[in-house]
């Protein structure tokens, strides 16, 4: 079918394992429908895209339902990990690239790359704190200046 | 399904325009589904894809990624989405005359 959908911009505020790819998944697929696609990292999302933490991404044991895991279970040290390092043998089997790989994938599927000015000030960082591929850091005004026109999804 | 004329062939195809039987196809099929899509000349660097997508979908029963395509094609993504800017995997499949990717990748 012909998409009446031309753009979306996409906002990742979470920095863990299932709070990053959904965003980037929604991301590369509107690229590869021909949709324009900005992704905005805010809050634990700039995680995703720093510099040493893009590699460290992992799923949050503590807290998370979903897992099915007793919470004390959650909390031992090296579960996360051990967690995470299934996932991302599972992802890879579907060829679901690792985060820094991905943000690759989207920076040359012409994805913009955008962290949130606010939490990069909150968290005492700057440019040179991230991936090559983020092509700035923006306000909240700038961000809305990208998405103008198209639909924006909060993750 | 419907069926239409392409490059003066009685092929059938889906509500989006992909072949439904991918022995159907012909270079001529490829060359008026391109210009159909808007790419007005399919280059080398076109058909170097194109092929690798069909090789693939005929030897694995399932087109490529857009990863395994920017990895193994020898055309970097920066380059497939210069070549097909309306999304390289689902194009690429349609001139290649095999039904559309169903990955999320």
């Amino acid at each position: 079918m012909t998409l009446q959908m031309e753009k979306v911009s996409i906002i990742v505020s979470r920095g863990s394992l299932d709070g990053v790819y959904p965003g980037f998944i929604l991301a590369n697929g509107a690229r590869m429908e021909g949709i324009e696609a900005n992704l905005f990292f805010t809050f634990f999302g700039l995680d995703a895209i720093h510099r040493s933490r893009a590699e460290h991404i992992k799923v949050a044991t503590v807290g998370n339902p979903g897992l099915h895991l007793p919470t004390w279970l959650g909390g031992v040290p090296g579960v996360s990990a051990v967690l995470t390092h299934v996932l991302e043998k599972r992802m890879e089997a579907l060829d679901i690239p690792p985060v820094p790989e991905f943000i690759e994938l989207l920076a040359d599927s012409g994805c913009g790359l955008y962290a949130c000015k606010a939490s990069v000030d909150l968290f005492q960082m700057d440019e040179d704190d991230f991936v090559p591929q983020v092509a700035g850091i923006i306000t909240v005004g700038e961000f809305y200046e990208k998405a103008d026109g198209g639909q924006i999804i909060f993750t | 399904m419907t069926t239409r004329t392409l490059a003066g062939r009685e092929v059938e195809v889906d509500p989006e325009g992909f072949l439904v039987h991918p022995e159907d196809w012909t270079e001529d099929i490829a060359h008026e589904i391109a210009r159909e899509v808007g790419i007005t000349e399919l280059t080398d660097r076109h058909w170097q894809v194109v092929r690798f997508m069909r090789d693939r979908y005929l030897s694995d029963g399932s087109a490529p990624s857009i990863r395994t395509l920017g990895k193994a094609s020898g055309v970097p993504v920066k380059e497939l989405y210069e070549l097909f800017p309306k999304g390289p995997a689902k194009l690429a499949a349609r001139i290649a005359g095999i039904p559309k990717p169903r990955g999320c990748i």
